[in-house]
């Protein structure tokens, strides 16, 4: 492996690599995203491998296995360039004809999209409804690169933002930009990144580090994996330019123990980049050191929030401490600690690169660039989608979700995970936007977003999302511990058919007094699914506890 | 084997109390469980209290202080699959393996986990079984599935 001791000398080895590729001979990309894996993608991979050396090809067809693609409930997904032709449900039988339709430069018929209306087919990418609405700057390269290979990153252009900000910016330009383009934290707050970073950057302690949060405890969430699994070199290219600006020279990324070909990605990209001397000692002649450290959580909801995941980075037990001091004043043993979400983090190159004027161009008024959005429940199309912050729910539902499955009537949209809301029918018009989300009761979190069905029991979900983080409390502190812990003791007895009369005001004072008595993020926003529930489901809680049925 | 490969990772952080998750982690992976007598040479070697390492065995989910069984059964109880029907798949899982999340069944066979998201929410309910995925399970295919898992 080359080690890149300067800019030139990368830049002149990215123009080999390009010169290199043909970008009109064909390329079989097969999705190993967590879903499709699930559906047995392996198998087609392999069937694509064992037709290609059956019959020779290697040369005039290229394969690739990659990360998630996006449309999972169609998995397993096989893209064939040059054209970008999406086949779906893709089994090994398929293969001999999608070889031989891709080589012909046809279209394999049998396993194209079909619009469920007009039963019209559709084969390029770029003109199915699913695809058709999103904007995919971040999740739009899984298809094209090879997560092992980083050759395949540097041949869509990566490491670039990483050049110009060591040879063209100070640290201080760098910061400068990211304000400018005014990059909100995507792991739930919506905090400015920018100001994060400049509070760490300016505290008085001489060493600081920087975080890539990849933990991704929230229910129903699933973008970040597939971000840090299919492009894990987008993330650590943005981590390590953040810690430039900063200037930090050591980087954690805290990632998930239990999925094995994200560990592996991770693992190899941190290993290549440092072969290619994009981290270490004076990267790429600059004079700036930095180094990433992965570390795993081991089965905590807790301890993805970041005073909790900064103790486990530590060696200790997740438990979160009150935040009179900012973790980005004082973190990790104790130093300033800059910790962004992954997708946060795999931004920032696309920012140095193009420039903030072009990132603030995308996006609501306050809410800039776009936001991935992992879509499941009763939805038809079930996947990874990315689009300009300020889309509707209206579009990400209906336009590219498909609608609600089964042809029943939507209920209730709900964000966030088990710290999010639910929001009835009538507002789905609201527009995914930190803000507007955050006042009607439903802030977007990490940005999992659930759609239920008509046949959905509101008080099973706040019941369950209950149950679900008392098991995950730490402990440490009482309002959570304790709060939480009375507030599933009603929801239980409403659900049981066994509700009483005061409940709902017991229920609204506990929410009340957890929230501002715990200490951290778990404890503060337990309730917030309960309020919504008791801002735009009350009746249906009150009918239940009048007639004590155990059913909706 | 198991015990070269313990004794390797306990050297290889010697006097690296910062480690004592890695160690861990390590070795519940090697083991699959964390027996207390390990757990006592790991405090000894990293020079860390045997009380701390037990705080951190027993507080994070990953860490077993009991022997698991031979395949490890998850049933995804996050928000989607519970949506979708993931407690009557639990309840199936709990019938057909007669135990209760956590518990392992005195043949050493099966120890039922529930996991919270795993991720696959597309697929929903999962059943996970050594790590193998298998999606949109319905109660009636649990016995087909664990019995391939003899």
């Amino acid at each position: 492996m080359p080690k890149f001791n300067t800019a030139a000398e990368l830049e002149q080895y990215c123009a080999h690599l390009l010169a290199a590729r043909d970008p009109a001979r064909p390329c079989i990309a097969v999705c190993a995203g967590a879903a499709c894996d699930g559906l047995d993608s392996a198998a087609v991979a392999q069937a694509f491998t064992d037709e290609i050396a059956r019959q020779n090809l290697a040369g005039r067809l290229d394969l690739r296995v990659t990360g998630c693609h996006g449309f999972c409930e169609k998995g397993p997904n096989v893209i064939a360039g040059p054209q970008d032709i999406c086949y779906f449900e893709v089994t090994p039988g398929d293969v001999p004809e999608i070889i031989r339709a891709t080589l012909a430069g046809e279209v394999y018929e049998a396993k194209i999209y079909r619009d469920p209306e007009t039963r019209e087919k559709i084969a390029p990418m770029s003109e199915i409804p699913y695809y058709k609405h999103q904007v995919r700057l971040l999740i739009g390269d899984n298809p094209r690169l090879d997560p092992l290979k980083i050759d395949d990153y540097l041949a869509v252009g990566g490491y670039a933002a990483l050049v110009k900000a060591l040879t063209t910016m100070t640290p201080d330009d760098v910061l400068a930009e990211v304000k400018r383009a005014d990059l909100r934290g995507r792991g739930g707050g919506g905090f400015p990144a920018g100001a994060k970073w400049e509070t760490t950057k300016n505290a008085p302690e001489k060493t600081k580090y920087v975080i890539a949060n990849g933990h991704e405890g929230e229910s129903a969430a699933f973008m970040d994996r597939a971000m840090l699994t299919g492009n894990p070199h987008k993330v650590i290219e943005g981590l390590i330019i953040g810690a430039y600006a900063i200037g930090a020279h050591q980087g954690f990324i805290y990632t998930r123990h239990d999925a094995p070909r994200l560990v592996e990605h991770v693992k190899a990209a941190l290993a290549q980049a440092e072969a290619y001397g994009f981290l270490g000692e004076n990267i790429l002649g600059s004079g700036f050191d930095f180094k990433v450290e992965l570390h795993f959580d081991v089965g905590i909801f807790v301890s993805g929030e970041s005073s909790a995941l900064m103790r486990s980075i530590e060696g200790n037990a997740p438990e979160p401490r009150p935040k009179y001091i900012r973790t980005s004043v004082s973190g990790i043993w104790d130093k300033p600690s800059n910790l962004n979400n992954v997708e946060t983090w795999a931004n920032v190159p696309q920012i140095i690169a193009r420039g903030a004027e072009w990132f603030a161009g995308i996006g609501s008024e306050k809410s800039k660039g776009t936001k991935l959005v992992s879509l499941s429940g009763h939805i038809v199309n079930s996947g990874i989608v990315e689009v300009p912050m300020g889309t509707t729910l209206r579009t990400l539902i209906f336009a590219i979700g498909g609608g609600v499955r089964d042809g029943k009537a939507l209920k209730a949209v709900h964000f966030g995970g088990a710290m999010g809301g639910s929001l009835p029918v009538e507002y789905i018009d609201a527009r995914l936007d930190f803000d507007e989300m955050s006042a009607l009761g439903a802030p977007i979190g990490a940005g999992g977003l659930l759609v239920m069905n008509e046949d959905t029991d509101m008080v099973d979900i706040a019941r369950y999302l209950m149950d679900f983080l008392v098991r995950e409390s730490c402990g440490k502190c009482v309002p959570c511990r304790e709060g939480m812990f009375q507030m599933l003791k009603i929801l239980t007895g409403i659900a049981e058919g066994r509700g009483r009369k005061f409940d709902l005001e017991r229920l609204a004072e506990l929410a009340e007094v957890t929230s501002l008595g715990s200490l951290c993020a778990l404890g503060k926003t337990s309730a917030a699914p309960v309020k919504s529930m008791l801002q735009y489901f009350r009746d249906e809680y009150t009918a239940r506890i009048d007639a004590g049925s155990q059913t909706p | 084997m198991c015990e070269q490969a313990v004794a390797a990772i306990i050297e290889n952080h010697r006097g690296q109390p910062e480690a004592l998750i890695h160690v861990l982690t390590a070795i519940q992976h090697e083991l699959r469980w964390l027996p207390r007598e390990v757990l006592a040479r790991v405090a000894e070697a990293l020079g860390v209290p045997l009380s701390q390492a037990l705080q951190i065995a027993s507080f994070y989910k990953v860490f077993s202080l009991t022997p698991k069984g031979r395949h490890e059964v998850h049933v995804c109880t996050g928000m989607t699959c519970h949506l979708c029907g993931g407690d009557r798949l639990l309840a199936k899982v709990e019938e057909a393996t007669g135990l209760k999340p956590g518990e392992t069944d005195a043949a050493g066979r099966f120890t039922l986990e529930r996991g919270s998201c795993l991720g696959s929410c597309s697929i929903g309910p999962e059943l996970i079984v050594d790590g193998r995925h298998h999606g949109r399970m319905t109660p009636e295919q649990v016995e087909v599935v664990l019995a391939q898992y003899p």
